[in-house]
């Protein structure tokens, strides 16, 4: 058998290295993830303080935490879609109008 | 303890996780990929989707590293950017500005062939066996990460790793 004539895991190695992102996608993806925390702590908040008033409904803040965690899936894809059609509406307004939607819905369904 | 408490270290958690991997993220993005725009784009989405899993994927994990889980949501993305745009990988090194520390330049020039040569027979590779060397060589992931991150057992992610590695080896060889 023939010898390589290429180291080829070194060549790899020297070919793979890892590559910085840049500071503008950093900068960008801590806002965007900021942005969804602070809306989804902030009703999370709001359904507590509601809740826990009235000891019968001590299960709800675990069913807001989900919603949350719904809303925040939702958030992303109304994000994804606004960016892909490049509508003139800023994306944290719609953002915040897909969460306000999702929270009144499962409001109504908890109130039943 | 409180809802809004969990969700707070969740969050925490979820930063710790973005700071530690982003530039991995980014890095299999771009090898995958081939620009920095789309890489951008991909290592954007990748992390908005993991803080929606985020949970269930702590959850799950038992204390294992999530590194494979997420490098898994960038890796079905690309399949998906793919798929949905038709288009192919691209092997660009002037805009990756990749280049290896050689001393003089006739080994600079020499060097450079020969990485734009593994760039672009990484590029020709079979989809997983090119994802696994990224993995391997970019994110320096072991056998055990790969396995995770592509859904299969440690034995099967070690033989597509050793089968890449000489498939590159004999078409180079071949050159």
């Amino acid at each position: 058998m023939s010898e390589a004539r290429f180291d080829v895991e070194a060549l790899l190695r020297s070919a793979l290295t890892p590559v910085e992102p840049p500071e503008a996608l950093s900068d960008r993806l801590e806002r965007h993830l900021t942005e969804l925390t602070d809306l989804a702590a902030e009703e999370l908040a709001e359904w507590e303080l509601g809740a826990m008033r009235d000891p019968r409904n001590w299960v709800r803040p675990v069913a807001a935490a989900t919603v949350i965690g719904v809303a925040g899936g939702a958030l992303v894809v109304v994000r994804a879609r606004q960016r892909s059609k490049k509508k003139q509406v800023t994306g944290l307004r719609a953002l915040e109008q897909g969460l306000q939607d999702v929270v009144d819905r499962v409001g109504r369904t908890l109130e039943r | 303890m409180s809802a809004t408490r969990d969700k707070v270290q969740l969050d925490a958690d979820f930063t710790e996780l973005y700071r530690t991997h982003l530039r991995d993220v980014y890095s299999y993005a771009y090898y995958r990929i081939g620009n920095h725009h789309d890489a951008e784009d991909l290592t954007e989405q990748t992390f908005l989707q993991a803080y929606r899993h985020f949970e269930r994927a702590q959850r799950e994990s038992r204390g294992r590293p999530l590194r494979p889980w997420l490098i898994r949501i960038a890796h079905n993305l690309a399949a998906n950017y793919y798929r949905d745009r038709s288009r192919k990988p691209q092997t660009n090194l002037e805009d990756a500005g990749v280049l290896p520390a050689f001393h003089d330049t006739a080994d600079l020039v020499e060097g450079r062939e020969e990485v734009q040569q593994v760039l672009a027979g990484v590029a020709k590779l079979p989809a997983d066996r090119r994802d696994a060397l990224i993995m391997r060589f970019a994110l320096d992931m072991d056998n055990r990460e790969i396995a995770r991150a592509l859904g299969r057992s440690d034995g099967a992610a070690k033989v597509l790793i050793h089968r890449a590695i000489k498939q590159l080896e004999e078409e180079l060889a071949d050159e």
